[in-house]
C-alpha cells in the first residue's frame, strides 16, 4: 500500500527544494506579478488609483495594457538619471564595503576561534538595536552642533562646523555602517575555510605574503566577495530610508523618485513601471553574471 | 516611568484582547489618524471618560501619506483629517462616507461662514467638518532678520524670500522653505499675480521656477516640520511655513527665555489659506462611534483646548469666547478682515497639472 503511494509522493529532495520555491512564489513571484500588473494600468480617480486590466462581457475578453508609463519614463531624463545616480551609489557603497570589510573578515577568521565568536558577535550585535533607531544616531553624531563637530571643534581642528549631514557623503557612511556585516559575514565564511597548507606552499616556493594574499587568498575568496557585494550592491539601488534621513535634496536616488511617484503623483502605475525597469536592470547583471560563474564552475 | 508603560501595554493589548472577541453592539473603539502634535494633552482622556470609546490614535505628517493609505482601500482608520484639497481629490474617488448629521449635538457650534466657503470642495459640507484652519506665509527671526536686511525692507512681503537680493542677505543665519510643492509654487504664482490654481503648465515650469531657481541656492533646506525647532532656537532665522508652526516656534522659545523673537506674517500680497477636515472613511468599522468622536470634536470647550494648545484657529463660533486673547487677537491666527480679502484657496487642480507640480519642484530640489 504505502509503496504503491510512495510513486506519488514527492522524494526527500524534492521537498527541500520545494521550500524555498515555494517561498520564491509567494514572496517574489506573486508580488512581482501584481506590480507588472499594475504598470500595465491606468491612472484613476478611484480605490485603488488604477484601472484593471481585463474586462469579460459579452463572451468577449478585453484586455487592455496601457504601454504609456514606460514610455513616459524615456520622455523624461529624471529617471534615467536616478537609476544612473542610484547604480553609482551603489557601486561606490559596496567598493567602500569590500576594503573595510574585507580586512576585518580577514583578521576575524585568522584569529583564535574564542576571539572569533566575540569578534563576531560584535559585527552582529549592533544590528539587534532598530535599523531606523541607528540611522536617526547618525543624524545626532553627523549634524552641525552633533558629536563628531563638537569633538573635532573641541581639538580645535576646524573652527566652523563641516556640513556633512543632508549630503551625499552622510549618505554614503550611513550605508556602508548598515551594510558592512553583510560584507563581512559572507567573506568570513570563505576565508574560515581557507587551507592554510596552500600559504605555507606558497612560502616554500619563495612567495612573499602579499605576494601569497594576491595569488591565493584573493582568488578563492571571490565567491566571498562576490556574494557579499551582491548582498549589499542590490538592496543599496533601491535604498530610501537612508538617503531620505541622512541625504539632502540633491540626493537623487531612484527610491526616492519611486516614492515621489507613489505618493505626491498618485500615480501607481507610473511607479510600478520605475520598480519593474530596476528589477530588469539589476536582474540583467546578476543573471548574465550567475551564467558565467556556473560555467566556470563546471 | 516603566510601569507606566507596562501598565499602558497591558491595557492596549485588553483593549486588543476585547475586539477580537467581538461584541453585538459596535466595538468600544474608535481609530484615528491626525496629524502629528495637532491636539491638546488632554482631548483623548476627556474623550474616553465622556464616552467610554477607546480611541486609537496614529499620526501622519503629510497629506500625501494619508491618501495614499485611503485609496489603498482598508486603512482600519475611523475619523480621518486631510487638508480641505486633497478631501476633494478624495471625494472624487468616493473615499468618504456621508455625515449623518442627525447624529450631531453640536454640529450648531460651527461658523456658518466657514461651513459655506468650503462647500466648494463638499458640497453642503456632506462629508466633513472644519477642524482647524491656517495660512501659509512667513515665520522669521525678528532680530536676526533686522540685523541682516537693515531696517528699512520689509517683511510683509514675499520679496523677502523671493528676490535673490534680500534673501541672499539671509542665507547665512537659514532659510527653511516647506518641502510642500502643493503649498510652495501656488505662493509663487499669488506672488506673481498669476491664478495661484492656474492649470497652464507653462506657469509652473516656466515662471514659477525662474522665480525659484535664482532663489534656490539661498535656501538652507526643504523640510515641512524641522523648521518650527529650529527658528524656536534661533538655527534658521526665516521660513516659508505654516501659520500655527510657527506660533509654536514662537511660544517654545518665551518658554525657554532664549532671547529669540520669533514672528509670523501673512504678506501682504496675499497667501493661501487651508483648512484640515475632519472625515469618516466609507469602510470606516466604527462609523456610529466616529460619529460620537467627531461630535465631541464640535464641543466648544473641547475645539477652544486645542485651539489654545496647538496655536491654530478653529471654525467653531461658539468657542471663541473660550480661546485665549494672546491667540484670538493674534493676527497672524485670526488674521484681519483686511487681510482675509487677498487670501485664497486651492482648487481642485487637474492630474496632470498635479504631475507638472511636483516635476517642478523636484527640478527646483535637485536641478535634474
Amino acid at each position: 500500500m504505502i509503496g504503491k503511494l510512495k510513486k506519488y509522493l514527492p522524494e526527500g529532495r524534492t521537498l527541500v527544494i520545494a521550500i524555498p520555491l515555494v517561498w520564491m512564489l509567494l514572496f517574489f513571484l506573486i508580488p512581482f506579478a501584481i506590480v507588472l500588473k499594475i504598470s500595465f494600468s491606468e491612472m484613476m480617480t478611484a480605490i485603488p488609483p488604477f484601472s484593471t486590466l481585463w474586462k469579460y462581457a459579452d463572451e468577449m475578453l478585453n484586455v487592455k495594457l496601457n504601454m504609456g508609463n514606460y514610455l513616459f519614463l524615456l520622455t523624461d531624463d529624471l529617471y534615467i538619471s536616478a537609476y544612473i545616480n542610484s547604480v553609482k551609489m551603489a557601486t561606490l557603497s559596496t567598493v567602500f564595503c569590500l576594503l573595510i570589510g574585507y580586512p576585518m573578515a580577514y583578521s576575524i577568521a585568522n584569529a583564535s576561534p574564542t576571539v572569533r565568536n566575540i569578534l563576531l558577535l560584535g559585527i552582529v550585535l549592533p544590528s539587534w538595536t532598530s535599523f531606523l533607531i541607528r540611522i536617526y544616531a547618525w543624524i545626532g553624531i553627523l549634524k552641525n552642533n552633533g558629536l563628531f563637530n563638537n569633538f573635532l571643534m573641541g581639538l580645535g581642528v576646524i573652527d566652523q562646523p563641516l556640513i556633512i549631514l543632508n549630503t551625499n557623503i552622510a549618505v554614503y557612511i550611513g550605508i556602508v555602517y548598515a551594510y558592512l556585516p553583510f560584507m563581512i559575514l559572507p567573506l568570513y565564511t570563505n576565508l574560515v575555510k581557507h587551507d592554510h597548507t596552500l600559504l605555507e606552499a606558497a612560502y616554500d616556493l619563495g612567495a612573499r605574503p602579499w605576494k601569497s594574499f594576491l595569488a591565493i587568498t584573493i582568488p578563492l575568496s571571490f565567491p566571498g566577495i562576490v556574494a557579499g557585494s551582491m548582498l549589499i550592491f542590490i538592496p543599496v539601488v533601491g535604498e530610501f530610508v537612508i538617503p531620505e534621513l541622512l541625504g539632502g535634496s540633491e540626493t537623487l536616488m531612484i527610491g526616492r523618485v519611486l516614492w515621489q511617484e507613489f505618493f505626491n503623483n498618485r500615480d501607481w502605475p507610473v511607479a510600478s513601471a520605475v520598480a519593474i525597469i530596476m528589477l530588469l536592470l539589476l536582474a540583467i547583471p546578476v543573471a548574465v553574471f550567475h551564467h558565467y560563474q556556473s560555467k566556470e564552475a563546471l | 516611568m516603566l510601569k507606566k508603560t507596562f501598565l499602558k501595554l497591558t491595557v492596549a493589548f485588553a483593549v486588543l484582547m476585547i475586539s477580537t472577541i467581538g461584541l453585538a453592539e459596535e466595538e468600544k473603539v474608535v481609530n484615528v489618524f491626525n496629524w502629528s502634535d495637532y491636539i491638546a494633552k488632554d482631548t483623548l482622556e476627556l474623550f474616553e471618560k465622556e464616552t467610554g470609546i477607546k480611541p486609537v490614535y496614529d499620526v501622519f505628517d503629510s497629506n500625501e501619506v494619508l491618501e495614499t493609505k485611503l485609496l489603498a482601500g482598508g486603512s482600519g482608520f475611523d475619523v480621518v483629517f486631510p487638508s480641505n484639497s486633497f478631501l476633494g481629490k478624495q471625494l472624487k474617488a468616493g473615499v468618504f462616507k456621508k455625515l449623518d448629521k442627525s447624529k450631531f449635538k453640536n454640529y450648531g457650534n460651527l461658523d456658518e461662514a466657514y461651513l459655506k466657503l468650503l462647500a466648494y470642495m463638499d458640497k453642503d459640507n456632506e462629508h466633513s467638518i472644519p477642524y482647524m484652519w491656517g495660512t501659509t506665509g512667513i515665520g522669521y527671526n525678528v532680530d536676526k532678520v533686522k540685523k541682516a536686511l537693515g531696517e528699512n525692507v520689509p517683511v510683509d512681503s514675499w520679496d523677502i524670500l523671493f528676490k535673490p537680493e534680500n534673501i541672499s542677505k539671509l542665507t547665512k543665519c537659514g532659510v527653511a522653505f516647506l518641502d510642500a510643492p502643493t503649498e510652495v509654487l501656488p505662493a509663487v504664482l499669488n506672488y506673481l499675480k498669476l491664478d495661484p490654481n492656474s492649470t497652464k503648465a507653462s506657469d509652473y515650469t516656466d515662471k514659477a521656477y525662474k522665480v525659484l531657481e535664482k532663489v534656490r541656492p539661498y535656501i538652507t533646506y526643504f523640510h515641512s516640520s524641522k523648521y518650527i525647532n529650529d527658528l524656536a532656537n534661533g538655527d534658521i532665522c526665516i521660513a516659508l511655513g505654516w501659520s500655527g508652526d510657527v506660533i509654536q516656534a514662537q511660544s517654545r522659545a518665551t518658554e525657554a527665555k532664549n532671547g529669540v523673537n520669533v514672528a509670523y506674517v501673512i504678506p501682504k500680497e496675499g497667501a493661501a489659506l487651508w483648512f484640515d477636515m475632519m472625515a469618516i472613511p466609507k469602510d470606516a468599522k466604527h462609523p456610529d462611534n466616529a460619529h460620537k468622536f467627531l461630535d465631541f470634536f464640535m464641543k466648544p470647550e473641547i475645539i477652544a483646548g486645542i485651539s489654545n494648545h496647538v496655536a491654530y484657529a478653529n471654525a467653531n463660533k461658539a468657542s471663541y469666547p473660550l480661546i485665549d486673547k494672546a491667540i484670538m487677537d493674534n493676527k497672524g491666527i485670526y488674521p484681519s478682515e483686511e487681510t482675509k480679502k487677498n487670501l485664497f484657496m486651492f482648487k481642485l487642480l487637474p492630474l496632470k497639472i498635479t504631475r507638472t507640480v511636483n516635476r517642478t519642484w523636484t527640478k527646483i530640489k535637485t536641478g535634474k
